[in-house]
């Protein structure tokens, strides 16, 4: 990748990380562990890879990315502010009762959220829909579907892998967020999902296997599953949960916890302070 | 009279759907041969996806294609489709409010031989507590074809409820229109009023001229759109008629009973007497048989109305 674009990209997911502890600092609730993980590659596919357009939100032709880890709604709305949706300002109004932006993503409320999630599993049969439909009436748009790696416990997701194969749907990438951490624990001591890509392989998807907080790696992979033919992708990025403030790093009690006047102050510092550094 | 079960209206209506409106998609969880979408998928074969026995992810899928533009029916069992999987139908489509038509077949006790674990009492009660989900329930053949034609057209997500059994069909082709949440007045009548929905209107329609010939004036009523209901029709039969007797292949917990009683006891607070299962599961058996040992009849009704009015 670019350098420049590089740099750019790690400003934009800067900016990201920053909308996200606002959001939930003024909600008083929320899920920053999670956001913060996706955060890198949520900032690629908005800022460099999809093809969506801000002034026509419901283009027809666009690309779809549904959140089917809704939680982490507010990665996803720092992303869409940044991306022109609306005004970044907004961001502070998660979760209130008079704002649009709620708890978990609502299709038709937010202008750019393409799919209702929250119940986690759904999303990706949605994406899987989405693929579909493109596939009959041979659209050229993507489909992406983003995923915890708790949440591929959920049985439904494995009907949903096992639906996307079985269509060839090539327009469809999904990507598991391993930050290896759930509500209750280490996802392995919940219950472990792994092997998670010797598991979607099985189910005849490609498998692609990354650093998630890696913009040449990210993009590699992204990249690389465009090449693919008649089968679904799977990139299944490492990351860190809180990633990018210090003291929510790989902490399970980050997953649904919102920052107090001090912890908000010291998370903002320390992004202003990696913002200045990149700029 | 002639008899068709619904569930194959349904495969031939959406054959006829399918040459005015070229988006339709049909899918289906291995049931295809069952809930007659067999006949869709043997006419299109392009545009019919089995989801294998997966009717969480169908519905998500349904859910999905929609988003898109096409119009999708997402077809299984009732138990499955809105029993297996209510919270997808709930939060994927009824939440985002997403045109998702879901048909569903083999519902109530007239499934017969499979017995309780496929015979769905249930799915009215449940599609009825989602915000914005219209419930559709018809008669026969005639009503059956028209409702799904209608509901194409109709903008919003619905749920469609058909039978195994082969049904009367009492309507009249050339004559019949559908309107989504207008009950039907199949007869006057000024002593007490039979509301019935899906396989048992045909029971109500014998019971009234039973009643009829012994001196009773039944007004009976087809109630094929659970939600959103006609309360005129239900407010006026309460006013005229002063008892209502409700008459379903369903739970009396949550169904067309339910949704009468809610209307009367707000408008017009009469006596609302329920026909229906009475919180209990089904078991095999032929259909017919059931219906009868579970007083989903037309003798039932009779006697349950002369009770009413103390005769």
């Amino acid at each position: 990748m670019d350098t420049q674009l590089k740099k750019q990209l790690e400003i934009a997911a800067t900016k990201v990380r920053m909308g996200v502890i606002e959001g939930v600092y003024n909600a008083k609730a929320g899920h920053p562990g999670g956001s913060l993980s996706v955060a890198d590659t949520l900032t690629y596919l908005y800022m460099n890879r999809m093809n969506v357009d801000p002034a026509n939100p419901e283009m027809a032709d666009r690309d779809r990315l549904v959140l089917s880890k809704g939680h982490t709604a507010p990665a996803l709305y720092a992303c869409l502010a940044h991306r022109g949706f609306f005004p970044v300002e907004e961001l502070k109004t998660l979760r209130k009762i008079d704002s649009r932006l709620q708890g978990h993503p609502v299709k038709g409320k937010v202008p750019g959220v393409d799919m209702s999630t929250g119940s986690l599993g759904q999303g990706i049969s949605a994406a899987c829909g989405m693929a579909l439909s493109g596939k009959i009436s041979s659209d050229t748009y993507k489909v992406y579907a983003v995923l915890g790696d708790g949440e591929i416990q959920e049985g439904q997701v494995w009907e949903a892998a096992m639906f996307a194969a079985h269509y060839q749907l090539d327009n469809l990438v999904a990507v598991v967020d391993n930050n290896g951490l759930q509500i209750d624990g280490k996802i392995g001591d919940v219950m472990s999902p792994y092997p998670i890509d010797e598991k979607f392989a099985a189910f005849g998807w490609h498998v692609i296997c990354i650093n998630g907080h890696d913009f040449d790696e990210i993009e590699k992979a992204f990249d690389e599953a465009e090449t693919v033919l008649n089968k679904p992708t799977v990139i299944i990025q490492r990351s860190t949960k809180g990633k990018g403030v210090s003291f929510m790093e790989n902490q399970c009690g980050w997953h649904g916890k919102a920052p107090n006047d001090e912890e908000y102050a010291k998370a903002m510092d320390e992004l202003k302070a990696h913002l200045a550094s990149l700029e | 009279m002639e008899k068709k079960a619904t569930r194959d209206s349904y495969g031939e209506a959406l054959v006829m759907l399918a040459e005015k409106r070229p988006d339709l998609v049909v899918l289906d969880a291995d049931l295809a041969a069952a809930t007659k979408t067999g006949t869709f998928k043997a006419a299109y074969p392009d545009r019919f996806f089995d989801c294998g026995i997966a009717e969480a992810n169908m519905m998500g899928v349904a859910a999905g294609i929609a988003t898109t533009g096409k119009l999708v029916f997402a077809s299984s069992f009732a138990m499955f489709a809105a029993g297996r999987a209510f919270e997808i139908v709930r939060n994927s489509i009824g939440y985002p409010h997403i045109n998702v038509k879901i048909g569903a077949t083999h519902a109530g006790i007239s499934v017969g031989e499979d017995g309780a674990s496929h015979q769905c009492n249930e799915d009215i009660a449940l599609m009825r507590t989602i915000p914005g989900m219209t419930v559709i329930n018809p008669a026969d053949d005639v009503e059956a074809k028209a409702a799904v034609l209608a509901m194409a057209d109709y903008v919003g997500p619905t749920y469609m409820r058909f039978g195994r059994l082969a049904a009367p069909i009492f309507n009249d082709a050339a004559t019949y229109k559908f309107e989504v949440g207008k009950g039907i007045q199949l007869k006057d009548g000024k002593d007490i009023t039979i509301v019935a929905t899906g396989l048992m209107v045909a029971e109500a329609i014998e019971a009234g001229k039973a009643l009829a010939e012994q001196g009773i004036d039944a007004r009976v009523i087809n109630i094929h759109t659970i939600k959103p209901i006609d309360r005129d029709i239900i407010i006026k039969a309460a006013k005229e008629t002063g008892k209502i007797i409700t008459v379903e292949e369903h739970s009396v917990i949550g169904g067309l009973g339910s949704a009468v009683a809610d209307v009367v006891t707000e408008e017009c607070p009469v006596p609302v007497i329920k026909i229906g299962v009475k919180d209990v599961f089904g078991h095999s058996g032929p259909a017919v048989a059931l219906l009868k040992e579970f007083g989903l009849c037309a003798d039932n009704i009779v006697a349950t109305a002369k009770a009413a009015l103390g005769k």
